[in-house]
């Protein structure tokens, strides 16, 4: 698609797209490079001298037990991000747009956590779980129930995975809401004409055409689960206990600032950057949407 | 006031020319109007005169100095789009206003100009409004009132009645017809309208594939068509064309009869006969469509009270031997 | 859309309007319920948090515990900490969106050398969130004395090509006779800019607005990384360096003070501009 007027003129146009590229080439190409410059090196003990290593990183990388062991905790969170997020909305979508009035007044109820930054759910979350004054934590106790995330690495993970889904859900719910909105009723009562019960219709009829709206949640969601729950992990977990939460971008941050090994942390963003391209284009692909925040 | 020269005119993009060559002077005050199919360069030619698009070869002068280099805004005209493209978040006011805030003129000046043209086009009521807000036909004035505050030596109109109604587009088209009048400016319209053209133009340039096939005013190009194409594209229903061998002319060469010339005779009278498929009585006048020999179509145009033939009748078909246009294989009149 | 009395009996029944309504108020409360006891423990004092069970409704202590979190926090005061989220959320969105405007007029209206490699370039940095790049970006900052600066929290956030693609998509569907009836009227490039497109644009800048300002607003690891004076840190990544190092107890009602207020300015934005928000969600998603 091409515009048919343009405007005469060389100068103009390369002074309006100078800001951007001074800004993406500084901040952006030139970090990236560095990134996969550096991956091929490993610096000495002083940081004087870079030594080549070829692959060397990668080859050490994904030999080291510690960082397949964080493949397979991203993996499980991601996963575990995506279902429980888009589960609690999808069924909270549903019955609110079973109400012919209020569905709008429950949408504004349910959509401002996404305003919530995620270090911030953290936060609250941990608050409610902390081991020696969380509420929670307490009345379980009363049940007779130990919640102790600081030592137990499945009730870690449990916590950072509800407190990442926490916000997420707003934004699902309002996704899934306008798709099942966008369902012409007539569609539905014809399936409803036809003796199909609530269950029957949702599973036959309303789910396949909700789709497009899942499956674009679904990408959506695992890029959030990769890159944007760092500040839950960070302020719950510090990726603890035992790294049973140590997920990649955690890694690249806990290898690169605290541990200073550049050329793994490095090696590490190469990585990402490679997951995060192949998400892309799954995007494009199937999709045709972007997504970034 | 200005006079339009366009001399050897021609456009291409790329290595694919769309305008071949056009010439034509137009007098101060004339009204001119581009008529052809879609596709057949007429409004590349009108974007040319205005400055939207650059001209491959030839010149175009106004008021006799050469304008090829300047941007539309230094060419002393205003044009009327299509789609009338107001600008959607300023009101009417605003967007009559626009060129002349540009031009720096004084703010009274501006307001005398709008409200005169205001006036003019009946648009008081609505000054204040936004486009959106408005009727097609009261947009349509709008972009008319933008048009004409700037005072411009000429006037570009781009089929600007093709998105009204039809009861619209006549009462629009006599406006236009008295504006022009009475402003006494140059006027170039493009249209693929036949009717607007033969209404409207002093002169008109009849366009076909990039080519200019006559000029001429309405009636002239009427009477004496030079191409089929113009024979073909000009007069409704169109003209009709036989091999001119089916009624006894030289081989290879067409013959052309306008369906108002011909009249129904009895078998085995007149030039040529035709089987009757179906009338259409339209009150006023009744057009009748047949096959003749050798299958081709053919219209007549006869008056409401003549009788009309039965459908299946074999009728004759008569004329005159002077209203016979006659093309040769490329299509030229000889 | 109008819903006819047969879809309301094919949606809904009597037992099952309430149902509806009860499920629905469930999820409401799941949501709402870890604001409220931060809420709450903004309102009490801290022997009454540390000593379980906490109450479950708010105590008298909330002018003390906001006003000791603001004006003098833990390691800043919140104040301060609100002021430098607020300059890096506008310096984010408005910077974005200023860059944005003006690359995607040039890419849209022009024709010049390097356009399409320009293109294509912005087209990449789509992909990548800077907590990829975060190492190398780092030292870049740290080259420029970046360091504990605002310039330092925004600039390489504004890296990014997401706004650049949505305002060009929007000035395609500008109608082109509009820029020609402007040239007409006699507008430069940059008149047609500022009277015409600019203003045809205002609800996708607003609607980006809001999306970039939370975007902005949450920021944690990037402040977490580049400011090391306290003076400069950011609410949300503030609340993290309120907790003690080691077995001290932390001071919870201020932090949870704390967290209420780092969560008001974007919350308040989403509900008070929920179209223009629900708008600029579907928009940069596109």
């Amino acid at each position: 698609m091409e515009k048919r007027v343009t405007f005469k003129g060389m100068w103009l146009p390369l002074l309006l797209v100078l800001p951007q590229m001074l800004i993406t080439a500084v901040f952006f190409f030139y970090p990236a490079g560095q990134a996969v410059w550096q991956s091929l090196f490993i610096p000495d003990p002083f940081g004087l001298s870079m030594q080549w290593v070829g692959l060397g990183n990668f080859e050490f990388l994904l030999s080291d037990p510690y960082y397949r062991a964080s493949f397979a905790t991203t993996a499980v969170f991601s996963i575990l991000v995506t279902v429980v997020s888009m589960g609690v909305a999808l069924y909270l979508a549903v019955l609110a747009d079973r109400l012919i009035k209020g569905s709008g007044t429950y949408r504004t109820l349910l959509i401002w956590p996404y305003a919530v930054a995620p270090a911030v759910a953290g936060v609250l979350w941990l608050f409610m779980f902390n081991t020696r004054v969380g509420v929670v934590t307490w009345y379980l106790g009363q049940l007779g129930y130990d919640w102790n995330h600081v030592l137990n690495e499945g009730e870690a993970m449990g916590l950072v995975v509800v407190a990442s889904s926490w916000g997420r859900v707003s934004y699902n719910f309002l996704f899934f809401l306008a798709g099942l909105q966008a369902i012409p009723k007539s569609v539905i009562e014809a399936a409803a004409i036809d003796g199909a019960r609530f269950w029957m219709r949702f599973r036959t009829i309303v789910f396949p055409l909700l789709s497009p709206t899942t499956f674009f949640l679904l990408v959506v969601n695992i890029v959030y689960a990769f890159f944007e729950t760092f500040g839950v992990i960070h302020t719950i977990t510090s990726g603890g206990p035992q790294q049973a939460t140590t997920i990649l971008v955690y890694k690249v941050y806990a290898d690169g600032f605290v541990g200073q090994d550049l050329g793994s942390s490095a090696a590490q963003s190469v990585i990402l950057l490679l997951i995060v391209s192949v998400l892309t284009v799954i995007q494009f692909k199937f999709i045709e949407r972007r997504v970034h925040y | 006031m200005a006079t339009v020269s366009l001399e050897s005119l021609k456009k291409s993009y790329g290595k694919t020319e769309v305008i071949h060559g056009v010439d034509i002077d137009i007098e101060d005050g004339e009204f001119i109007v581009i008529v052809g199919p879609s596709g057949c360069g007429k409004s590349t030619l009108l974007r040319m005169v205005a400055g939207l698009e650059g001209v491959s070869e030839g010149e175009i002068r106004i008021d006799g100095e050469r304008v090829n280099e300047k941007e539309p805004m230094d060419r002393d005209i205003a044009m009327v789009f299509q789609n009338y493209a107001l600008y959607p978040h300023m009101s009417v006011e605003q967007n009559m206003a626009y060129g002349l805030k540009i031009a720096k003129m004084p703010k009274a000046e501006i307001n005398a100009r709008v409200a005169e043209a205001a006036e003019l086009l009946q648009l008081e009521p609505y000054l204040k409004r936004r486009p959106r807000q408005l009727s097609g036909g009261q947009r349509q004035r709008v972009a008319m009132g933008r048009a004409i505050v700037r005072r411009p030596s000429v006037f570009l109109f781009d089929e600007p009645l093709s998105n009204l109604d039809a009861k619209l587009r006549v009462q629009m088209r006599l406006e236009i017809k008295k504006l022009q009048r009475e402003l006494g400016v140059t006027a170039l319209y493009v249209t693929h309208d036949q009717v607007e053209a033969m209404t409207l133009a002093d002169r008109m340039i009849v366009m076909n594939d990039g080519a200019v096939d006559q000029i001429g005013a309405p009636l002239e190009v009427y009477a004496n068509p030079q191409t089929e194409f113009v024979a073909g594209f000009i007069g409704s229903p169109p003209t009709n064309f036989i091999a001119s061998e089916t009624i006894g002319g030289q081989a290879g060469t067409k013959t052309g009869i306008r369906p108002e010339h011909v009249v129904i005779a009895p078998v085995g009278q007149g030039n040529a006969t035709g089987l009757v498929l179906y009338a259409e009585p339209l009150g006023a006048e009744t057009l009748i469509h047949l096959t003749i020999a050798g299958g081709e179509a053919f219209t007549v145009r006869q008056d409401g009270a003549v009788a009309i033939p039965a459908e299946g009748d074999q009728v004759g078909l008569s004329w005159s031997d002077d209203v016979e246009m006659r093309f040769d294989a490329s299509g030229r009149r000889f | 859309m109008a819903r006819d009395a047969n879809a309301g009996m094919v949606e809904r029944r009597g037992a099952g309007l309430w149902l509806t309504h009860l499920g629905l108020i469930i999820g409401v409360a799941f949501i709402f319920f870890p604001i409220w006891l931060a809420f709450v423990a903004s309102t009490v004092t801290q022997p009454e948090i540390v000593r379980p069970p906490m109450p479950l409704w708010p105590g008298d202590q909330f002018y003390e515990n906001y006003s000791k979190a603001l004006t003098s926090g833990i390691n800043a005061p919140v104040a301060r900490m609100l002021l430098n989220s607020a300059i890096m959320a506008l310096g984010i969105s408005l910077g974005k969106i200023a860059i944005s405007l003006l690359s995607a007029f040039a890419i849209v209206y022009f024709r010049f050398p390097g356009r399409q490699l320009f293109f294509w370039l912005i087209f990449l940095t789509l992909m990548l969130p800077v907590e990829v790049r975060i190492v190398p970006t780092y030292e870049v900052a740290a080259n420029f004395g970046m360091l504990n600066s605002y310039s330092g929290l925004i600039f390489p956030l504004i890296a990014s090509a997401t706004a650049t693609f949505l305002f060009r998509q929007f000035f395609m569907t500008v109608p082109d006779e509009l820029a020609e009836a402007a040239r007409v009227d006699g507008a430069r490039p940059m008149r047609f800019f500022v009277d015409i497109l600019l203003p045809m644009s205002r609800t996708n800048v607003a609607a980006l607005f809001v999306i970039l300002f939370i975007y902005g607003w949450n920021q944690y690891l990037w402040p977490l990384l580049i400011t090391t004076d306290p003076s400069m840190n950011t609410i949300v990544m503030g609340i993290k360096q309120m907790f003690p190092s080691g077995d001290d107890t932390a001071d919870w009602p201020v932090i949870m003070a704390t967290s209420i207020l780092a969560m008001i300015p974007p919350v308040v934005v989403v509900i008070g501009m929920q179209k223009l928000f629900i708008r600029g969600l579907v928009d940069s998603e596109k």
